[in-house]
């Protein structure tokens, strides 16, 4: 990674990879809401970060203004086609498209309603038993030494298996997954390299899959994906790459992170542990409270057209963080905001996103969060972290813990 | 005759964009349909007892999609 010149000015400044935003950002966002709550940057030609939850969600919604086509921050972009129809010039490493979630209004809604039933609470309650198999195998793995890396040795595979399930894809190929992930999110965020290099190859990797589903189909998103039509038409091969890519993409470090999130909290916090322990009912709101103060996803849109949101202009072609991070910890929203309440009642919180865009895979990252979590409080219910000051924090569009070491009591 | 406040839940099928938290819930007052978008079961009115529910799937709603109204 290049070296960054230090932020001067949360304010006029920022940057979302300065080390200090990367390990504790709930201050930052907190002092700007209350100073700037639209602040600005220079770097990556220009972003704006609002950290009012009713100026996110008014953003959010205003898919004439703020465009998807670009939904990640990051160093000198590529090129990139505004819409998945248009042709695509060389093989891997130019488009970007990922429909639905790079598309806007109307190429959006057919994208996302193809793959809406294979995420409903019905279609990813039939994981749930695949899913506490997945955890249980990797506990028992680590269950009997007295410590583990709760972010590497478990919480990063439980989602990587489930999407590898789901996709038809070997559970063997995880490391190549993860390793895209990084290439992507973490180092492609400043290294263009870096993130020519991670769409290449899923590219190549990709066109391989389909071809052979092509020739023996399977049960699998991808198999559906070959036989789907989008207004009476069969999706393209790239139209098929690009919701390959983000599914594999979204549905991995997203859910690891939030999984990392919660375990980082419990094992600091052993009165929430004791209580998920003995009031088991209480899981489902524990996980949306856990969801709401440590969301782990800030997408990103690209002004289209200029605007005025909370008072402040947003220029034509400047990137925006829609942190939805940010919105969940807003006070004028949730009352004491910053504090975790597992048992907190109402909870409008947004982690999932809002309008057009919302998670699709939000029951499959609950049913995951909540399984994950659930399996290692029964095998190990006390646990504490290791070293605190050995927790590393991703940095990017998803925020979680990398390194997570905790010791079993 | 007792008078009771009969309530009736309402989902605004425009804003519902499939969070489903209103079915986690209240599953006896939402429904889902095929893609995953929600609708109140039969025509909205709120049983005695359920009342709470309906609040509270009305207060998680992330996209202020669900109404809580007298009958």
């Amino acid at each position: 990674m290049t070296d960054r010149p230090p932020v001067s000015d949360w304010a006029k400044d920022f940057d979302h990879l300065d080390p200090r935003w990367v390990t504790e950002p709930y201050q930052i966002w907190d002092e700007l809401r209350r100073q700037c709550p639209v602040a600005h940057t220079e770097r990556y030609n220009g972003v704006y970060f609002p950290s009012r939850y009713a100026d996110i969600r008014a953003i959010a919604y205003d898919t004439e203004h703020f465009s998807s086509r670009r939904v990640v921050v990051r160093e000198m972009p590529p090129r990139v086609p505004t819409d998945s129809a248009k042709p695509k010039s060389p093989p891997g490493a130019s488009t970007l498209a990922s429909p639905p979630i790079t598309s806007d209004p109307p190429y959006h809604r057919p994208a996302r309603m193809l793959l809406l039933p294979a995420f409903t609470p019905d279609a990813i309650g039939r994981l749930e038993a695949k899913t506490r198999a997945i955890c249980g195998d990797l506990i028992d793995r680590f269950a009997s030494n007295d410590r583990c890396d709760a972010a590497t040795d478990y919480a990063q595979h439980v989602p990587v298996a489930v999407i590898a399930h789901m996709l038809g894809l070997p559970e063997g190929d995880g490391e190549k997954f993860r390793r895209w992930i990084h290439l992507l999110l973490h180092e492609g965020i400043a290294e263009n390299a870096s993130f020519a290099q991670a769409l290449a190859e899923m590219d190549d990797y990709f066109r391989v899959q389909i071809a052979s589903r092509r020739s023996v189909p399977g049960e699998d998103l991808i198999t559906f994906l070959l036989g789907a039509q989008m207004e009476d038409q069969p999706l393209s091969d790239e139209h098929i790459i690009g919701t390959l890519r983000l599914l594999l993409i979204a549905g991995i470090d997203t859910t690891w992170s939030a999984i990392g999130s919660c375990l980082w909290h419990l094992a600091q916090h052993r009165d929430d542990r004791r209580r998920l322990v003995t009031e088991p009912a209480l899981m489902p709101l524990a996980v949306e409270e856990f969801l709401r103060a440590y969301a782990p996803v800030t997408m990103a849109r690209q002004v289209a057209k200029e605007t005025t949101v909370g008072g402040c202009p947003f220029k034509e072609r400047e990137m925006v963080l829609l942190s939805f991070p940010a919105a969940n910890r807003d006070p004028e929203v949730f009352p004491q905001a910053d504090r975790v309440l597992i048992d907190r009642a109402e909870n409008r919180h947004a982690a999932f996103g809002l309008g057009i865009h919302r998670c699709i895979g939000s029951n499959l990252a609950r049913m995951e969060i909540t399984v994950a979590l659930e399996e290692w409080l029964t095998r190990i219910p006390d646990f504490d972290l290791a070293d605190p000051a050995s927790v590393t924090w991703s940095h990017g569009p998803v925020r979680g813990p990398r390194k997570l070491p905790v010791v079993f009591r | 005759m007792p008078e009771h406040k009969v309530l009736q839940v309402i989902v605004d099928p425009e804003r519902c964009q499939g969070h489903n938290r209103c079915k986690a819930i209240a599953p006896s007052l939402f429904e889902l349909d095929e893609l995953g978008h929600a609708r109140v079961v039969g025509d909205g009115m709120v049983p005695p007892g359920l009342e709470d529910k309906a609040r509270l799937a009305e207060a998680n709603c992330p996209e202020f999609a669900i109404k809580v109204a007298q009958a």
